[in-house]
């Protein structure tokens, strides 16, 4: 299993994405520069880390979008390949058309960095199959996180069950208080229409080790492999 | 007032902030007169700012060297030897005024400038650290401050992607016109990968990378950062740069990889005094001359003149003198990372610097005379202690003994809330502090915690200051300061490697500001030297004054400690029900310098630290901790044992029920909120109480048994029981509320 990781002028996900997959058994990672991304054939799946692609002076991934690496992701989705999108990626995947809706400045105005709790509410991608219904702990860090549609593409959404996860307490009930950003309906992350393409405000890669707070990204991230694996005893560290 | 058609002659060194006496020095060393140009070299490269004029006979008794220092003070930044050949480099610095001036581009730019020191020399930065000054947060004045420095440090730190991991933040009237903004950088670099600014070769090209030159901050170094804001700052904005921290994420990507491919000899950041200082430095350290034509530089502004290009400090740009044979890959790198990077000139062996503007030569000087050859100010000369010296043992001004104590639970939750307590999440929730996938323990805790990926051991740091203490004694309060930097690492388990400072003071060429510098060094030396710690990097920050009042002397500590085994730290935690809760080091506490005293108007000595008590201390703590007995630590800081026990139960949100320990002399109200160094509040198993009381007595520290873990309330019998979810209210909540954030 060999998985690209974008990275654009900006990004600083990726090498955080590296390390998580390094604990996946049996996943191979590549770095690819955007500009060296124009075939992305030899890979099964590809992560859009997060970041500031170019400074996101305009708005979060509008210029990436404009990238060839964007174009080659878009044929690569087509061909059903699973792709991810955390942070910026999410955003890039948005103004790229391949995800619905569009990532607006948070509703606080500040940029916000903190531990989150979200539902799985789909189960029908590569990244959460088996996980439908739970409720993950991840960090965010976002200022521009506030997923938002116009009411037609947010019942299409909800109706066709392409939203993949929800802020949530702790229990998993969506309040207003769990929403750190001003979200539609607590939207974390949304899929595609056929399912393998995913974006999430969410960092699955910040939490793959019991050191660092919390495993529950490892159990996105290893849902990629066919057989997917639990996390590691070595990766646990009881308090 | 007469006028006639003859203009006067214009005073070249006046204008570019020297005195007499050092015009002379200039025309002595060129045994000529210089032309403007030179003359505005000269005064950036010898303003206080870079030639740290008043402070450098002071600095140099800092003990600088130990078995771990791997640079010492000089460099870009310090590092020290984290063994397996890793270093771990870092530097805290100020860029106060900028932000006092312009808070957001001000804040940001300090952060761009610290980041850049730390990747000149090959590290990757891993984290970052601010100390900040505010005035009283409930004024708009200050609101406007916290939010522009805080907004400016979160949008450059976050888009370039380096975690801020601990912090200090004071509200103090003093600093109302006059804000202090800190940075602190922490990387780690591979020890054959370190790069000095020294390695320039005669006959090597010379590029200039990264942000074109524009007319921003020119002559900011000499003219806004070394001299006293006077009324309307505004007019100092355009000497305030503006940042760009994606161009900085690319140029230290850019950096990092010239590094790791080794095709340059020698790297040095733009900062203060840009170009001037840059070239000349690199020169002078590499005993070389250099010659650049300013046409070949790359402008943001149509028209500039060679002054202009020579002492811009538009932000993230970066000297680089390839490795001979090396250009092409240099030139790669930087169109790789979509930089602009043009060759400037050529390394020579003719000793000068040499600007040349169309052919002609506008500059030539020898790069050790703006580098090495200002003049030094022994402050020592005119130092006085202002009237009254304070550290006396004045008449309280105000009496809390037998005042009634059913009020005190009340007092906690005021106290708790107020800004010199209350948590500080509301402001470093901007601050991305988990990217990189490094940090273990974050901001709120004693000290950050890192691992590095690969290995087993790992990093403490963490940044502090005292200036409520300094105000009284500076030399107290810099030793404190010291003291309480190095405790905070020990309270996560961390041995202390060493320091960095950044000392914050008002103006050196009063005798009360001579005096408070020298203090200041002083306290900062004794304490080093008894806790065993070198300072390996720093900066001073002078003419720190609003209308003729000096700040405060503000000596901000970063440390970086080490942890053998990054997972078995000290954690963040309440502890068990049924742990007992101690008290380890001095139980000498007074209100005149406290948080609590604070807010009755009271701020008087006598103020005093035991050296010797607190390195004991320290050892006591990692002995215990070694010996696997510490379940949680926290230091007694801002508000007493009080405040340190209601945040050791805010942790986890368990109780506990205590009893003060008893000093002659000390009444309960003192007992609960008074402030001293040398106080730590443990957590352990009941157990292990007996090993722990041996390792005590045997590092000769005092400890007390306070009481239990357990229950829904603090409780201090007999006078105090505070629900744990009220304490975690007003401390959670009570500085957005001042700062007029939320109801």
């Amino acid at each position: 299993m060999k998985v690209a990781l974008l990275r654009y002028p900006g990004t600083w996900s990726e090498r955080d994405f590296q390390h998580a997959f390094s604990l996946v058994p049996g996943v191979e990672t590549e770095i690819v520069w955007h500009e060296d991304a124009g075939d992305l054939a030899r890979f099964d799946a590809a992560i859009v880390p997060g970041g500031f692609s170019y400074g996101d002076y305009v708005r979060a991934g509008a210029i990436a979008r404009l990238s060839p690496a964007t174009k080659s992701l878009c044929r690569f989705a087509e061909e059903g390949r699973p792709v991810l999108g955390s942070c910026n990626g999410f955003q890039i995947l948005c103004e790229a058309g391949l995800l619905p809706g569009a990532l607006l400045r948070n509703a606080g105005l500040e940029y916000r960095c903190d531990w989150v709790h979200v539902r799985v509410e789909s189960d029908r991608t590569p990244w959460t199959r088996g996980l439908g219904g739970q409720v993950l702990r991840m960090p965010i860090g976002h200022g521009e996180g506030q997923w938002v549609a116009d009411a037609e593409t947010v019942a299409m959404v909800e109706a066709e069950g392409r939203v993949v996860f929800r802020y949530t307490d702790e229990r998993g009930a969506a309040t207003l208080e769990a929403n750190p950003n001003g979200s539609v309906a607590n939207i974390a992350g949304v899929r595609s229409a056929a399912g393998n393409v995913v974006g999430l405000m969410p960092h699955p890669e910040r939490c793959v080790e019991a050191l660092l707070g919390g495993t529950d990204g490892y159990r996105v991230l290893a849902n990629l492999l066919p057989e997917p694996v639990g996390t590691g005893p070595a990766l646990y560290m009881e308090r | 007032m007469v006028t006639g058609t003859m203009t006067a002659k214009p005073d070249l060194p006046r204008e570019a902030g020297l005195t007499p006496f050092e015009a002379e020095r200039v025309r002595a060393l060129a045994g000529r007169e210089p032309n403007p140009l030179e003359w505005a070299m000269f005064g950036a490269m010898w303003s206080e700012h870079c030639a740290y004029k008043h402070s450098r006979p002071l600095l140099r008794s800092l003990p600088s060297r130990g078995p771990r220092v791997a640079v010492g003070p000089g460099e870009n930044a310090g590092a020290v030897d984290l063994g397996d050949g890793l270093l771990c480099v870092f530097k805290v610095e100020s860029h106060n005024h900028p932000s006092a001036v312009e808070p957001n581009q001000g804040a940001a730019t300090g952060v761009g400038g610290i980041l850049r020191d730390v990747f000149a020399m090959g590290a990757r930065p891993v984290a970052l650290l601010n100390a900040l000054f505010f005035g009283d947060p409930s004024e708009a004045r200050t609101r406007r401050y916290v939010s522009g420095v805080v907004g400016g440090i979160g949008s450059y730190g976050n888009c370039v992607g380096i975690p801020d991991v601990a912090g200090h933040v004071s509200f103090e009237p003093c600093y109302a016109g006059n804000p202090l903004v800190n940075a602190m950088c922490v990387g780690l670099v591979r020890r054959e990968r370190l790069r000095f600014a020294n390695s320039a070769r005669p006959g090597s090209a010379v590029y200039l990378v990264g942000s074109d030159t524009g007319r921003d901050g020119i002559a900011g170094a000499s003219l806004l950062a070394s001299f006293e804001l006077g009324e309307g700052g505004e007019e100092h904005r355009p000497s305030v740069q503006v940042g760009n921290p994606f161009l900085e994420k690319l140029l230290m990507e850019a950096t990092l990889e010239l590094v790791e491919r080794d095709a340059a000899e020698a790297i040095q950041d733009l900062g203060a005094a840009g170009l001037t200082c840059a070239t000349s430095e690199v020169a002078a350290r590499s005993r070389a001359g250099m010659r650049i034509d300013v046409e070949t530089v790359p402008r943001r502004a149509q028209g500039m003149t060679p002054y202009e290009v020579m002492l811009s400090e538009s932000q993230e740009r970066m000297l680089v003198v390839a490795r001979p044979g090396r250009e092409r890959d240099v030139e790669d790198v930087f169109r790789r990372w979509e930089l602009h990077g043009v060759r400037i000139g050529t390394v020579t062996d003719d000793g000068m610097l040499t600007v040349t503007s169309a052919g002609e030569v506008v500059a030539t000087l020898e790069p050790r005379w703006l580098a090495d050859d200002a003049p030094e100010y022994d402050v020592r000369a005119w130092a006085e202690a202002p009237d009254p010296a304070g550290g006396g043992a004045a008449e309280p001004t105000v009496r809390t003994e037998g005042a009634p104590l059913q009020k005190v639970g009340l007092e906690l939750l005021e106290l708790l809330a107020c800004p010199a307590v209350a948590s500080r999440r509301v402001l470093y929730r901007t601050y991305d502090q988990m990217v990189g996938t490094d940090t273990v323990l974050g901001p709120g805790a004693d000290a950050g915690v890192l691992r590095m990926k690969g290995r087993r051991d790992g990093v403490a740091v963490c940044i502090d200051a005292q200036p409520r203490v300094a105000a009284i004694d500076p030399f107290v309060g810099a030793a404190s300061a010291v003291a309480e930097a190095l405790r905070n690492l020990v309270c996560v388990g961390a041995t202390p490697l060493a320091i960095t400072d950044c000392l914050n003071l008002g103006n050196p060429e009063r005798p009360a500001g001579a005096w408070q510098l020298e203090r200041t060094v002083a306290g900062v030396k004794a304490a080093c030297e008894a806790l065993g710690v070198p300072v390996v990097s720093g900066n001073v920050s002078l003419y720190n004054a609003t209308r003729g009042r000096d700040i405060w002397p503000t000596a901000v500590i970063g440390a970086v400690g080490h942890l053998a085994d990054v997972a078995s730290h000290i954690p963040v935690t309440s502890g068990r029900r049924g742990d007992a809760v101690l008290l380890a080091g001095s139980a000498a506490v007074s209100l005149g310098a406290s948080a609590y005293g604070a807010r009755l108007g009271m701020h008087e000595g006598p103020v005093a630290i035991d050296l010797a008590l607190e390195a004991r201390l320290h050892r006591f703590v990692l002995a215990a901790h070694a010996a696997g007995l510490v379940r949680a630590a926290h230091d007694r800081s801002e508000g007493g044992l009080a405040v340190a026990l209601a945040e050791l139960a805010l942790r986890d949100g368990v109780g506990m029920r205590v009893t003060l320990p008893a000093v002659r002399g000390i009444d309960r109200r003192v007992a609960l909120f008074g402030e001293g160094p040398s106080g730590v509040v443990l957590v352990v198993d009941p157990a292990h109480a007996d090993a722990l009381r041996v390792i005590a007595e045997a590092e000769g520290v005092p400890l007390w048994t306070l009481g239990a873990i357990g229950g829904d309330l603090l409780e201090v019998a007999p006078v105090l029981g505070v629900p744990v979810a009220s304490l975690a209210d007003a401390h959670g909540h009570g500085l957005a509320r001042t700062l007029g954030r939320e109801a």
